[in-house]
């Protein structure tokens, strides 16, 4: 038997209208892509990921999150000049497990929320890092106190950012 | 088994997605060595995602015109008269700066130096990124199909950018030079010590492989060297920002782009590069030092006249003849600065003194030149950056066109200067033999000298203005 920190009642199953699911991680890739390039600071930002979470947490179906994330990190990673599969990688592990976790949790409110974010972008990070550097061979190094602050400046984002995408759900 | 996985479902689907990940993940890496093939997800992807970009940098420029050009002129006329003020000195600056391009083109036809010629430059937007600090990579909305190829340099008027890694049917990807995985062949102007510069994941410069025992100043100007067989030689890189000891026996010397990386609007992709000597009719042509040097300025389109000497002159320049030459009461020179006529050195005259301090100022109206293109292109003697006619649709911020002729209202063919209300002796820089060795410290076979001080010391043996025209 499944623990749950929640009631049943309390755990909502949410879909998204076919363009809205298609344009939501399309939009977000591409300010990705647009935004750094006039405002640098925007570089901190993972929008991508952000959806991955959002899109996962509130369809709270596990294959649904993995394939959704894996999806969407393909996608970034084409956008990169490395090979294609460091983001898909870390997004389809983030994906399953906000997902998962959706199921269990109540993700509704903003501190959770919050907090969520802030783990699944180090997890994210940590996944991202082990694969660079371990398959790829790519010299990155560990910089804790950037991840932490991007971690944070990710999660304070997505507080909002979920708040608007809350308007594109239907009950499932 | 079977009800294992049914049990297990979602994680079971979990292992065969990442499994397949890190098959494709390895199968690329193992690539990359052999043929960096494109992956047909990217090429859709950037196909899918650059025309997007493309309307939105359309749209923000054209609002972003408007209000510049048309609502917000505040401080314009200040900024103009600066401006004007700052083309004055630069003119004077171009002038000695000619004078050693002249001295380095004659030593390298002497010694059979072949020089990189830019020829051909195309003129790109900066439409978008790879949105990650893990990739510092750009994409520009030229493609295959405006002749843009693998490998290409890719510069701004400030100095290098990055090079062409991939090219799609209308859009390019262009990694910069603080991405870690790039490298490019440098030179420090004084020193002329050759290194390499990469980039750091915190999207840093950093030169590399440089001896702790090698004398490397903060201030220090790179160049490229040229040996990477990507950047022509010559090119404006960056200065250094701080040296510091290292972990092991090389130091640690942080680079200060001069491109400005983080905020690229529009560059210059260059798309052909052309290797050859300086024929005799360049080194012995009549025009004047200005006119060469502003003829290997990016951006100055084509021109079909051809001057008395044989040599075509871009679109813009008046042939010798045309241009008006005189010395105004400048404001911009120092008491005791002369104006330059390099064919004095070779004869090993000693300076004659003036009976008044010489007030220059070149009012000669040849081409109108980006700043920054003139530092950037010339960077010293030792440059072999050139970048002649044929550069095709460059736009405002990167060099500017050139003005259209004036009509010459007693101008001589004679030479670029006049003294205050008199005509001046022949200053061309150009001219066979003048401002030769004999004044200069001698070269080595290999390397040219660093230019001189932008400030020339009156009455010194071996500046070029001392050796100024007689009253």
């Amino acid at each position: 038997m499944n623990i749950s920190y929640t009631s049943r009642e309390q755990i909502e199953v949410h879909r998204f209208s076919l363009p809205a699911g298609i344009l939501i991680p399309l939009v977000a890739l591409f300010l990705q892509a647009f935004l750094p390039l006039r405002f640098h600071f925007f570089e901190i930002f993972d929008l991508p990921l952000l959806v991955t979470i959002f899109l996962a947490v509130s369809r709270r179906n596990p294959v649904t999150g993995l394939l959704t994330g894996s999806v969407i990190g393909l996608l970034q990673d084409s956008l990169t000049h490395q090979p294609i599969g460091i983001y898909g990688i870390a997004k389809t592990v983030v994906g399953y497990g906000a997902s998962s976790l959706g199921v269990k949790l109540d993700v509704e409110n903003s501190g959770s929320r919050f907090l969520l974010v802030y783990g699944f972008y180090m997890v994210h990070e940590v996944i991202y890092l082990v694969v660079a550097r371990g398959m790829v061979g790519q010299n990155l190094a560990w910089r804790w106190g950037h991840m932490a602050f991007a971690a944070f400046a990710n999660a304070a984002l997505a507080v909002p950012l979920f708040m608007i995408l809350d308007r594109f759900k239907q009950r499932g | 088994m079977e009800n294992l996985l049914a049990r297990h479902r979602n994680v079971t689907i979990l292992v065969v997605v990442l499994f397949a990940e890190i098959v494709g993940l390895a199968v690329q890496v193992k690539r990359t060595a052999d043929t960096d093939s494109t992956r047909l997800i990217r090429v859709w992807t950037i196909t899918a995602i650059t025309p997007v970009e493309r309307g939105f940098v359309a749209v923000q420029q054209g609002i972003s015109n408007a209000w510049h050009n048309y609502f917000y002129l505040r401080g314009v006329r200040a900024q103009n008269r600066q401006l004007q003020d700052e083309i004055e000195q630069l003119r004077l600056q171009q002038v000695r700066l000619s004078e050693d391009a002249g001295q380095a083109r004659r030593l390298q036809r002497l010694l059979g130096f072949k020089e990189q010629f830019i020829a051909k430059t195309l003129a790109a937007q900066v439409v978008g990124s790879s949105g990650s600090d893990m990739s510092r990579v750009v994409y520009i909305d030229k493609g295959e199909g405006d002749g843009v190829r693998q490998d290409m340099a890719v510069i701004t008027a400030n100095g290098v950018v990055g090079k062409i890694l991939r090219v799609f049917p209308t859009s390019s990807q262009v990694l910069l030079i603080n991405d870690p995985s790039s490298g490019v062949g440098v030179i420090l102007e004084k020193s002329r010590l050759q290194g390499v510069i990469k980039g750091t994941p915190n999207g840093q410069v950093v030169l590399e492989k440089m001896m702790s025992d090698e004398r490397v100043e903060p201030g220090d100007q790179l160049l490229t060297s040229g040996g990477d067989q990507i950047f022509p030689k010559g090119l404006p890189i960056g200065t250094v920002k701080s040296v510091s000891a290292g972990n092991d026996v090389f130091l640690k010397i942080r680079i200060k782009p001069a491109a400005e990386l983080d905020q690229l609007e529009e560059v210059l992709v260059i798309t052909q590069v052309v290797e050859r000597q300086p024929t005799a009719e360049e080194t012995q042509t009549s025009m004047r030092a200005v006119d060469i040097l502003a003829s290997r300025l990016p951006s100055v389109p084509e021109h079909t006249g051809m001057p008395a000497t044989g040599i075509p002159l871009p679109v813009g320049m008046k042939p010798p003849s045309a241009i008006p030459k005189e010395i105004k009461n400048g404001k911009d020179v120092k008491p005791g600065t002369k104006p330059v006529v390099p064919g004095a050195a070779q004869t090993g005259i000693a300076p004659k003194p003036r009976p008044k301090p010489a007030q220059a100022q070149v009012t000669g109206d040849a081409v109108r030149i980006a700043p920054k293109a003139i530092n950037g292109a010339f960077p010293g003697a030792g440059s072999k950056f050139a970048a002649p006619t044929g550069s095709t649709g460059t736009t405002g911020t990167v060099a500017r066109k050139p003005r259209p002729p004036k009509p010459a209202a007693g101008a001589t063919e004679a030479g670029i200067v006049k003294s205050k209300g008199q005509a001046a002796p022949v200053t061309d820089a150009a001219e066979p033999g003048g401002g030769a060795a004999g004044s200069r410290a001698p070269m080595p076979k290999t390397t040219v000298p660093a230019k001189p001080p932008a400030s020339v010391e009156p009455n010194s043996p071996n500046s070029p203005s001392a050796e100024g025209p007689q009253p």
